[in-house]
Formats: structure tokens, sequence, C-alpha cells
């Protein structure tokens, strides 16, 4: 059987305004429960809300930067539904008209180009957070819950894909380009774990060109319960498939802990939302100045910017990608250029120690308390061959956890590399002295000997000898 | 146009109502009139007309994004039948 995965997200993005979508309240996550609401927000009777033109500028910018089109009419929808996370009931949303629809994002996979259909980008209210009390501190069973609505009325955009991936790997992939557009825009905080950006999915496994049945994900908190959970699901699907099972429609909650998905108790009948156009609120019709405005500050969005890097820098692939999939990153790295050094030599500093080293710490690139001019200088004193890469390594630990620049760090500890060839003879030779078997057997040519001799002159100059000039001048002493 | 008992049931869930089956009949009645009665302006040609979601001809009617203090959590949860501390307390969802 010729199988194939089909999948498509959808996924909703907290927009980073200062305000919500329909009243003043702010925006801050946390806070006391409650203490972000209005009587907009809480749905009191005879209230008018307003729509935030800076929402609808995000969303309009959104759509721009993934090649969508502007509809000339949107308007909002009222979706009603029953369930105590909106106390109004509904939640204002978009339906047939959306602020922008019949896009694409192109991603670069390994060996090939994926283009994924964006069916549209609309602009809703985001819903409040409930929290469910009982023993098993899920809905299921819960004896009660109880509502904050600060996040009630956040707006959020929502991005639906076309059915256009092709495995677990690709969703990873669009999720993270989004992710980075979202940042490159400006317009998201985009923190998975905090709930700003959310993702659900919709997956079938289609067996000899035969469409599958569609399941639909949710609850994946992180790009890696995204591709897990779609692995597990691709595999449940074949699994079924292969045993000449159907698959049910149905949609399947993802547990994160124990790896596997499990069907949603659904209500028992079909959503039926009615929509109908929200009352309160007149269309949308963004004028062409505006929206040529809005595309005029559209940046260097995140594949632009690496093909870039790969043009300009050299950078390979795989570096490239993972520079501009942050912002900052890609920010930083540029800076770091400005001070003159090799390029590739600071990718790759970035890319691996200094990663590392954030990642240990749990800082923030913004926050690196490694100036990208330290970074400069640390690839300067390795080039100069001042140090060597080896303890390049340790100086940028040590300028991380200090704050010092590289130059100053080896400055005072002293840590230059012994270059001068006087200076270094003068250890070979007491080397020598101390070590007459060693030299005896360097001088028969047995080769082991010379790693035993280098590591007596490295230990004698804690490391800081030339490796290349201390191992010539011990084969010229020594020459068989 | 007539309204089944199967429309009016599933009306009456979307709207959580509980209806009796003689309230059923007569719920099926009453709507199947409106509906009737609304009937006639389909008789009317609108083609070319747009349909009428909003009455004023308004658009682009926006505020600034700017945070305004909300209300103090303790008016907020004030009139609520059900609230811990700040919270509003609702009976098992599902």
């Amino acid at each position: 059987m010729g199988f194939e995965t089909v999948i498509g997200l959808e996924i909703h993005a907290e927009l980073a305004t200062e305000s919500k979508m329909f009243c003043g309240c702010s925006t801050d996550f946390g806070g006391e429960p409650n203490s972000r609401t209005c009587p907009v927000c809480l749905g009191h009777p005879g209230v008018l809300p307003v729509a935030n033109r800076e929402a609808v500028a995000s969303t309009i910018l959104l759509g721009l930067a993934l090649r969508c089109a502007v509809t000339p009419r949107s308007v909002f929808h009222r979706k009603n539904y029953f369930y105590p996370d909106m106390p109004k009931n509904f939640q204002i949303s978009q339906y047939d008209v959306p602020l922008t629809s019949g896009g694409t994002l192109s991603m670069d996979m390994e060996g090939y180009t994926r283009e994924v259909g964006i069916t549209r980008v609309h602009l809703e209210e985001d819903t409040g957070k409930s929290i469910h009390i009982g023993e098993s501190g899920r809905i299921h069973g819960a004896d009660f819950s109880l509502e904050d609505f600060n996040r009630a009325g956040i707006p959020l955009a929502e991005i639906v894909t076309e059915p256009d991936m092709r495995s677990p790997e690709e969703a990873r992939v669009f999720m993270q380009l989004l992710r980075a557009t979202l940042e490159y825009l400006g317009i998201s905080d985009c923190k998975m774990e905090e709930g700003s950006l959310r993702c659900d999915a919709n997956i079938s496994v289609s067996v000899d060109g035969r469409p599958g049945t569609k399941v639909e994900i949710k609850n994946m908190n992180s790009f890696r319960s995204l591709f897990r959970a779609l692995s597990f699901e691709e595999e449940r699907q074949r699994t079924e498939l292969g045993l000449g099972h159907e698959v049910v429609q149905e949609t399947r909650h993802w547990d994160d802990a124990a790896g596997v998905t499990h069907p949603l108790r659904s209500k028992e009948e079909a959503f039926d939302y009615r929509y109908f156009p929200e009352p309160d609120l007149v269309p949308i019709e963004p004028d062409l100045e505006w929206v040529e405005e809005l595309r005029g500050r559209l940046p260097e969005l995140p594949r632009a910017r690496r093909n870039r890097f790969e043009a300009e820098y050299g950078l390979p692939g795989e570096i490239s990608a993972m520079l501009t999939g942050e912002k900052a990153l890609a920010d930083y790295f540029e800076e770091a250029v400005a001070s003159g050094q090799d390029p590739v030599a600071l990718a790759k500093w970035i890319a691996g120690d200094l990663v590392a080293l954030l990642n240990e710490a749990v800082v923030p690139i913004q926050a690196c308390p490694v100036h990208p001019r330290g970074l400069g200088e640390l690839v300067a004193l390795v080039a100069q061959r001042i140090i060597s890469g080896k303890m390049a390594k340790d100086v940028l630990r040590e300028a991380f956890e200090t704050g010092k620049g590289p130059e100053r760090i080896v400055r005072e500890k002293g840590l230059a590399q012994i270059e001068d060839e006087g200076e270094l003879e003068a250890v070979v030779d007491r080397v020598i002295e101390e070590n007459p078997d060693a030299a005896s057997d360097m001088r028969e040519g047995k080769e082991q000997a010379l790693k035993f001799l280098m590591g007596r002159v490295m230990k004698a100059t804690r490391g800081k000898a030339n490796p290349e000039l201390a191992t010539s001048l011990i084969r010229k002493k020594l020459s068989p | 146009m007539a309204v089944s008992i199967e429309d009016v049931e599933h009306v009456a869930k979307l709207a959580r109502l509980h209806l009796t089956g003689e309230e059923k009949e007569t719920i099926r009645r009453q709507l199947s009139d409106v509906l009737e009665h609304a009937r006639v302006i389909s008789e009317v040609d609108t083609s070319g007309v747009p349909p009428t979601s909003h009455a004023l001809p308004l658009v682009n009617v926006y505020r600034e994004d700017e945070a305004r203090p909300s209300l103090d959590p303790d008016e907020v949860v004030s009139n609520a039948a059900w609230a811990v501390e700040h919270s509003f307390k609702v009976p098992r969802i599902l």
C-alpha cells in the first residue's frame, strides 16, 4: 500500500497590542484573576465594542507577509456557543469574509522546497482561561471550574493552512517559520509555552491516492510536541489502515507525558455555531493607501534573510537557517559581522558555543552577556593565533559568566598563546632534559613519544604553547 | 415554510432549553408561522442588492491601541452568583 500523510494546521497567535481587541483593558500576561476586565470584555448588556486599529493593522501585515490578498470589505461575526470561557456566550470572530486570504509560505526542506497554501488569516478575540478544579485536574471529572477573563478579548490572529504538508517534519518546520515570521513582524510574543502561540492540526493518511479521514489533534504546546503528536498519529492511522480498519473522524487530545493521542469525548452533536454578522461592529474596508503603507512596513522576512546570509556571508544552509530562525539571533550575528571578522567563523561560534551557553543558562540572546563586539574580539584572537580554538572556548565561557571582554580576559589571565620561539624553545629543552627515555624513543623515530612530550610541554605551559610551533621544535631537536 | 419537530429539538438543544412534547408542538407551529410570514420577503427580487448586515452606512470605526484602567476585581465579581476570590466559579463543564 502507498501511504501519504496529509497535514494542515490551524494556528492562533495572540497579537502583542497594548490593549484588548474591543476594549481598553491591558493585555499584560498574568495579573490577578479578572483584574484586566471591564463591562465590554465581560459581556455586560448595552456595551459597545470598538475594534483596535493596531490589531487590524497587525493582521493585515501578517496576511501580506504570507502573500495573502486583503479583502476589500470584511466583517466580524458572532460565533455562538455555550461554554463559560466567554462571558458573552459568543466569540467575536470572522466567518465567510476574513481580513486576508489566499496566500503561500515557502519553506526550504532538505533538498526541496515546499509551498504551503495559506487559506486565510483572520482576526478574532481570545477566550478566557478556565481552571478545572477536581481530583482529575482536567476538564473531565472536574467538580467545578474557575473562570478568569483577563485573556478574554485579547486580539488573536488565526492562520489556516491548506492541507499541503506531507510529514510531521514539514509541519514542524512550517510552525517554526511562521513563528519566525510573526517575530520578524514584531506583532506577537510567540511563546508557545505561555500559550500566546497555539497550534491545532488536521492529519489524514491517504492510501494509494484515496483521501483518508481527517483527525484533528489538539493540545500541542511546543514544536517538539507538535512533531511527536503528528508522528504518533501518522503511525496510528497507518497501523489502522494496514489492518483494514477505518480511521474515525474525531478530535484527539495529545498527552505529552504519555506520548499518545486520546479521543476527546465530544459533545454529541456536530458543532453548530450559528454564525451571524456582529451588528455592533461596522465592516472593515481597508483603503489601498493604508494597505500599501503596511506593505511598506514589511521587514526582510526569515527566508529572504536566510538566503541573503548564504549569498552575502557564505554561511552553510543549516547555520543560516538556525540564525535566521530567531530575529534577535540574526541581528546579533550581523552586529558581530560589523566587527570585520570572518562571518563564517562568527556564525559557527554563535550557532555552537554561544547558543549552548545561552540555553544552559536559560538566557535569551537579547540579554546575552557577551556583546557582539566581544565575539568579534574572540574570533580575532583565534585568527591572530593569540589563543588556540580550545582556549577560545574557555575564554567565551568566562566572558559569558563575567561579562568581561575576551581581550581583557586573555590579558588579565595571561592566557595568550606562547608564540615566541625562544621562550618555547627553553620549555622544550627542559622537557627533553627531564624525560630522557621519551627523548631517545623520539630520536629512534617512535612517533608515540611525540604525543607524550607534547603533553609535557602543554603541562609546563598550562596549555598555552602554540601546538604547531611546539611540535616542530620537538621534531627539530629530536630528529632521528 | 414548515418547521419540523426535529428542527425544534435541535434549536432547543443549542439554546439549552428543555421543552415538553406539548411545548415543542406549539413552538413548531409558531416558528412555522413566523417563517411563513417572512417568506413573503423572499418573493422580492433582490439580485444586485447586497445583504444588509449593518444598517448604518459606516465602515472602519476604530479605537487607538491604548490601555485604560480596568474594573476593580472586587467589583467584577460583585454580582456573580458564585465566585472564589476574584474568579467566577461555574458548575462542571463536561
